[in-house]
């Protein structure tokens, strides 16, 4: 229930604050939409890191971490502050100029006046909305997803559910509901002004609780890790005394309040203490101890797939609802601050959340995670944060999720909003003479309707979205050379960028099919895999040996896998899986009785990632095995994000058909280039 | 130097793909892994960079082109 009051609180000052900006609505549509190039650097900064950041950044990061390891990091937010500052500095200075003097309010208006092609604009809407409506779905949806989970307990007779943990939850389409509406309203009445206070509020919100959230987990969890060490050494001394005197009294176990000091080169000292007393660098050490090699190195990460994701932040370069902020700018001087700052905001935000990531796959913390929390690494989060803190702070960290989520939502309803009246209304019906205040309340109907045509979506219940936001990403990072030849090329024309839509489409389509239409969550485009059967005995103490060869392409690495009957204690059949950095062993549990889990068999083996493991004898699901099983392990080569041929198609297109094409006429190359 | 800041750039992002690092494991002050460490750098190195391009490279004719 706190969580819920806090939360309540939380949403009600943001409507406050919506509407407190509406005061200062001058009643024109430039100031409702773009809040008439006011908006300083502070502002700015703000308003363009909370849009590009979704909640993705705190519950995807940490999840990404927990199945990746740190990879991730370099992977998608060391390479985001190079590439989005990039943007912003050769992109979005350039467009803000134009957009000043011609009055641009919308991408299409520039393109179309860019290009000297009216069509364009018909073009791209549909391809630019269609691209932004699953990256909102998924906002929607993980809304209500947050919410249920973090209220989880509040209303057990009103919402009751089937999942335990979940049951008396907020029900996801209220929780939808709810965020729709709030973000809705200061939307409506405040426009784009408001939209930038909003997020510049809810900036702040997630970035600052982020961090106290970090110490918070890292402070409880590296206690647990004092202690889970300490009990470990004393099981180990237990052993030892019981193989030399097989007759003595082993000694007691550690009780909860006992650990050692593990300060000294990562070696349990003799002395117990008390974990209370220890230095954060001391829990920090502790937890890091736990973590496994993989989750430390990037040891099971393609190199190549490293490499091409770096393509992918260059989506911002096309994002409308970013062009719209990059407008809003009071002088070019306003970029500054965003340019500098966003790669260090990263970091502050993506660190905490990678670390209590790599975390949570420590033995010590994994095994106490509920079997849906493992198979869901977006979950682990939002455990972490209710498991281990107060409900208050649950509470705080809960608008901080909900902050990331709401302040790119708002960006992108105003966005489509926008883009409606100008693209389309205002620019079919010039002579129906829509007045200026006419044009707001149309952008404030389609507001209204795409939020709710995005509501009802997201009650179908198409979880697969969730699998969209990369190929989101994917189709507008392919399309960025377009917005940069605009701007730095003067050989473009109207007919390469046809070439290079047409390239992207058709490129985009046949690798989306190839990844089963999203299904395929970690698609990549494998060069050199190679596959080899393995037979599963039934039971009994069967050995099978492979080799492996990990994605990096280092040394090869021996697979074993065992099966054998467990000892009494463990009554799951979950697969167990040791890794080092030469060897991966997985041991079935066969114990009489006891159905073989071919499916979590075939989910350790994607997540350890050294290969990919698919029953090719029947459904994967759980039975009792009467004969032998098949499975094949594929020994993975290395891969790429199906970004870089899409890319390159984009580009080869656009360049090809450019240079064959009748150049811009000298008009538009005065108007926007020196002559 | 414009160029320096261009080229300043450039080995930042030639920098990021780091396979050196790719299976070392060594923990920097006992709790931060190298490979992580050296991407917090890379964010470290992006914003000292950037800040250099506003000062050198920062694109005045646009602020001039608006008005």
């Amino acid at each position: 229930m706190t969580q819920l009051i806090i939360i309540a609180i939380y949403l009600s000052l943001l409507l406050g604050l919506g509407l407190f900006a509406s005061r200062w609505f001058s009643g024109s549509s430039k100031d409702y939409m773009l809040a008439s190039h006011s908006i300083g650097p502070f502002l700015l900064l703000m308003s363009i890191f909370g849009t590009t950041m979704t909640a993705f950044a705190l519950v995807g990061s940490s999840g990404e971490a927990f199945k990746e390891g740190i990879g991730v990091y370099g992977m998608l937010a060391s390479s985001s502050g190079i590439i989005h500052s990039l943007c912003f500095f050769l992109l979005g200075v350039k467009l803000w100029s134009w957009g000043k003097k011609y009055g641009y309010t919308t991408q299409i208006q520039f393109f179309r006046d860019r290009l000297e092609n009216n069509t364009i604009g018909l073009v791209m809407f549909p391809i630019l909305v269609g691209l932004i409506i699953p990256y909102l779905l998924i906002g929607v949806l993980a809304s209500g997803s947050v919410l249920q989970n973090m209220t989880a307990g509040a209303f057990p007779g009103t919402f009751p559910h089937n999942v335990a943990s979940l049951a008396g939850g907020i029900p996801p389409w209220l929780g939808s509901l709810v965020i729709c509406g709030v973000v809705l309203v200061y939307v409506f009445f405040g426009g784009m002004r408001g939209t930038a206070w909003a997020n510049a509020f809810q900036t702040i919100v997630f970035m600052v609780l982020g961090v106290v959230t970090f110490f918070v987990i890292a402070t409880t969890l590296g206690k647990e890790a004092l202690v889970y060490e300490a009990e470990k050494k004393k099981e180990s001394e237990n052993a030892a005394v019981a193989q030399v005197n097989p007759g003595e009294t082993p000694i007691t176990e550690a009780s909860p309040d006992e650990s050692a000091d593990a300060v000294d080169d990562g070696a349990v000292d003799d002395a117990a203490i008390d974990v209370e007393g220890q230095s954060f660098g001391t829990y920090l050490s502790a937890l890091m101890r736990q973590v496994g090699h993989e989750k430390k190195t990037r040891s099971h990460m393609s190199m190549m797939k490293f490499f091409t994701y770096m393509l992918i932040p260059l989506s911002v370069g096309m994002f409308p609802h970013l062009f719209q902020h990059w407008l809003t700018a009071k002088s070019a001087s306003s970029f500054k601050l965003p340019v500098v700052a966003h790669p260090i905001f990263i970091m502050i935000v993506w660190v905490p959340c990678v670390l209590i990531g790599i975390w949570a796959s420590a033995e010590f913390v994994y095994s106490t995670l509920p079997p849906p929390v493992q198979a869901n690494p977006n979950a682990v989060l939002v455990f972490l944060v209710k498991s281990k803190t107060s409900a208050l702070l649950a509470g705080f960290l809960t608008t901080g999720i909900l902050a990331a989520i709401m302040s790119s939502l708002d960006s992108q309803f105003l966005c489509i909003g926008t883009m409606f009246t100008n693209d389309i209304v205002a620019h079919y019906k010039k002579d129906t003479k829509e007045g200026d205040a006419n044009q707001v309340w149309i952008a404030r109907g389609f507001i209204v309707l795409i939020v709710a045509i995005t509501y009802g979506i997201s009650l179908l219940g198409v979880k697969s979205v969730f699998a969209m936001g990369v190929w989101c990403f994917t189709g507008f990072a392919a399309l960025s050379p377009i917005a940069f030849a605009a701007v730095y090329w003067r050989r473009l024309t109207a007919a390469g960028v046809y070439a290079a839509i047409f390239a992207v489409v058709i490129s985009w389509s046949y690798f989306f099919y190839q990844a089963d239409f999203g299904a395929h969550r970690v698609y990549s485009v494998e060069i050199g895999a190679t596959t080899e059967s393995v037979d599963f005995g039934t039971s009994g103490a069967v050995t099978m040996e492979l080799v492996a060869v990990p994605l990096n392409g280092d040394d090869e690495v021996v697979v074993t896998i065992l099966s054998k009957e467990f000892p009494e204690k463990k009554k799951d059949n979950k697969p167990v899986i040791k890794v080092d950095e030469k060897t991966m062993t997985i041991i079935l549990n066969t114990r009489e009785g006891l159905e073989t889990d071919f499916a979590a068999l075939n989910g350790a083996l994607k997540y350890h990632g050294f290969v990919r493991g698919k029953l090719i004898d029947g459904e994967p699901k759980t039975r009792v095995p009467t004969e032998p099983q098949s499975i094949v392990l594929e020994r993975t080569g290395n891969s790429m994000m199906p970004v870089a041929p899409i890319f390159l198609c984009s580009i080869i297109a656009m360049f090809l058909v450019s240079f064959v094409t009748k150049p811009p006429s000298d008009a538009t190359l005065a108007k926007f280039f020196k002559m | 130097m414009k160029s320096v800041v261009f080229i300043l750039v450039v080995i930042l992002l030639i920098l990021h793909q780091d396979n050196w690092n790719w299976g070392n494991d060594t923990l920097v002050f006992g709790f931060m892994p190298t490979g992580l460490l050296y991407h917090a750098c890379i964010s470290v190195g992006a914003t000292i960079t950037w800040f250099l391009a506003t000062i050198y490279a920062w694109p005045a004719s646009d602020e001039e082109a608006a008005k």
